[in-house]
């Protein structure tokens, strides 16, 4: 057998490694993505310190704010004044806003205005470690009644969908990622076309042909034929338009600030479209899974 | 391998460090650990790659490429598995086994203690790293990537400077010669 110079064994050990990587990828690349268990195993592992590193952040946070930052109180409470007397004006303007302000409230008020619609709030302890990838981790898991493919949203808008359902803990694919996507339509012209991730900000629209009109600032929401989300969930606006071949090159604004969540709703079903519609007055029951105690709070 | 010695060659001389029990175990998981749970309050802290910058500063300090690999496949694999299931294992795993490998011979034959030194091989490593993951993406995962734009620039930039505070931090848990 050959002997390998002791200089060398570092570089064979090197090519022997990636190898096994690659092999390791092809493996995954051949198979549907399931859940695996050294993912299991890892996130299990890590979860508790984002859960205690969280805490911790919030503890430095809290006696940051609540005993550092009063030296600067006596400033803060004559800015606050002069604050106070702006927001005064503003109440006045806003009270011309009301009726608006109602319409909006419905979909703020998502959670009583689909009752139907079983949903659980959950709080967001972590993010992908890397940017290959965006996603969240949410404290809920398996055990609250949370599966694969569940969709999530916020009171301001779809936020994206559960890819990995550990035991305590979930991962959700962010609507911005390049591999998301949800069934969308225009909500004035009511014009149909699946929105998706760029890895960037804002999200695109790809079908829309050229001949239809779209505007800017033209409002997104949901069309329900994802079987994930159920209609008329804000999207998002149309914040670029450019012409195409055969289609516009449409970009939209996420509506849910998704660079800064805390806390999200997960629908507690796997199909909320079939729910609503399909629903029949005698005791139909919804489709999730199992929805624990904490799903019905 | 218990204390500090020296790979003398020519008329210089580089220090092999040694560190603290458990030290390097405990540096991974906390950068981990804040990797992931930082930018949910600080998104422009997405921006750093902190297992990334461990893997180059032990890779630097302990001069060994084969710990130095092997340090690097270990950060990159968990790294893989915590960024869920649209993330093959493998595309941090080769890219930060590469930067161990490269960090460990590079850092044994340079003087790497200076914080210019540090400054400029993070900020070659990065860019070298973030053309691996590219470079994985495109050949084995047929997934188009931009080779370079802005964000790589600045990111680059900005994990470099802090890698130079974050390894002075790191010096202290080394062991004594």
């Amino acid at each position: 057998m050959v002997a390998i110079p002791s200089r060398h064994k570092s570089l064979v050990l090197l090519a022997g490694i990636i190898l096994l990587q690659v092999l390791l990828l092809a493996v995954q690349i051949k198979r549907d993505s399931q859940g695996r268990l050294i993912r299991v195993w890892t996130v299990g592992a890590v979860s508790p310190f984002e859960r205690a590193g969280s805490s911790g952040f919030g503890w430095i946070r809290g006696i940051w704010r609540h005993y550092f930052a009063l030296q600067n109180t006596t400033k803060e409470n004559e800015q606050l004044r002069r604050d106070n007397d702006v927001l005064k004006l503003q109440i006045a303007q806003l009270q011309g806003k009301a009726e608006e302000a109602d319409r909006l409230a419905a979909l703020l008020n998502f959670r009583q205005s689909h009752a139907d619609v079983p949903m659980i709030g959950a709080r967001v302890i972590g993010t992908s470690p890397g940017t290959a990838s965006l996603t969240i981790e949410l404290d809920r898991g398996e055990r609250d009644g949370i599966r694969r493919n569940m969709g999530v949203i916020t009171p301001d808008g779809v936020i994206g969908k559960v890819i990995e359902a550990f035991p305590n803990t979930s991962q959700v694919l962010l609507l911005t990622d390049k591999e998301s996507g949800v069934g969308a339509m225009l909500a004035d012209s009511r014009i149909q076309s699946p929105a998706g991730g760029l890895g960037e900000p804002l999200l695109s629209m790809k079908y829309v042909p050229n001949d239809d009109t779209v505007n800017l600032g033209d409002r997104v929401i949901t069309s329900g034929m994802d079987r994930i989300f159920p209609r008329d969930l804000p999207v998002g606006t149309i914040a670029e338009i450019k012409p195409g071949n055969p289609f516009k090159q449409i970009r939209i604004k996420p509506a849910a600030n998704l660079e800064r969540l805390e806390e999200v709703l997960v629908l507690l079903s796997l199909h909320p479209l079939e729910m609503k519609n399909e629903q029949s007055p005698a005791g139909a029951q919804p489709a999730a899974p199992n929805p624990s105690p904490a799903a019905r709070r | 391998m218990n204390d500090a010695f020296d790979i003398r060659g020519g008329e210089t001389h580089i220090e092999v460090h040694k560190f603290r029990a458990g030290a390097i175990i405990i540096a991974t998981l906390l950068s981990l650990v804040i990797q992931t749970w930082t930018p949910v309050h600080i998104s422009k802290a997405a921006l750093l790659d902190l297992p990334l910058l461990v893997t180059i500063y032990f890779g630097l300090s302990r001069r060994n490429p084969s710990t130095g690999l092997l340090l690097g496949m270990a950060i990159g694999l968990t790294q893989d598995s915590l960024s869920g299931p649209t993330v093959p294992l493998g595309l941090y795993g080769i890219a930060k086994t590469v930067i161990g490998y490269l960090a460990s011979s590079i850092g044994a034959r340079l003087d790497t203690e200076h914080p210019a030194a540090r400054f400029a091989l993070t900020a070659l490593f990065f860019v070298v790293h973030q053309g691996l993951i590219v470079l994985t993406r495109r050949i084995l995962l047929a997934q188009p990537e931009p080779w370079f734009n802005m964000h790589l620039a600045v990111a680059a930039l900005v994990n470099a400077i802090v890698a130079v505070f974050l390894f002075l931090l790191l010096d202290r848990l080394r062991k004594r010669s």
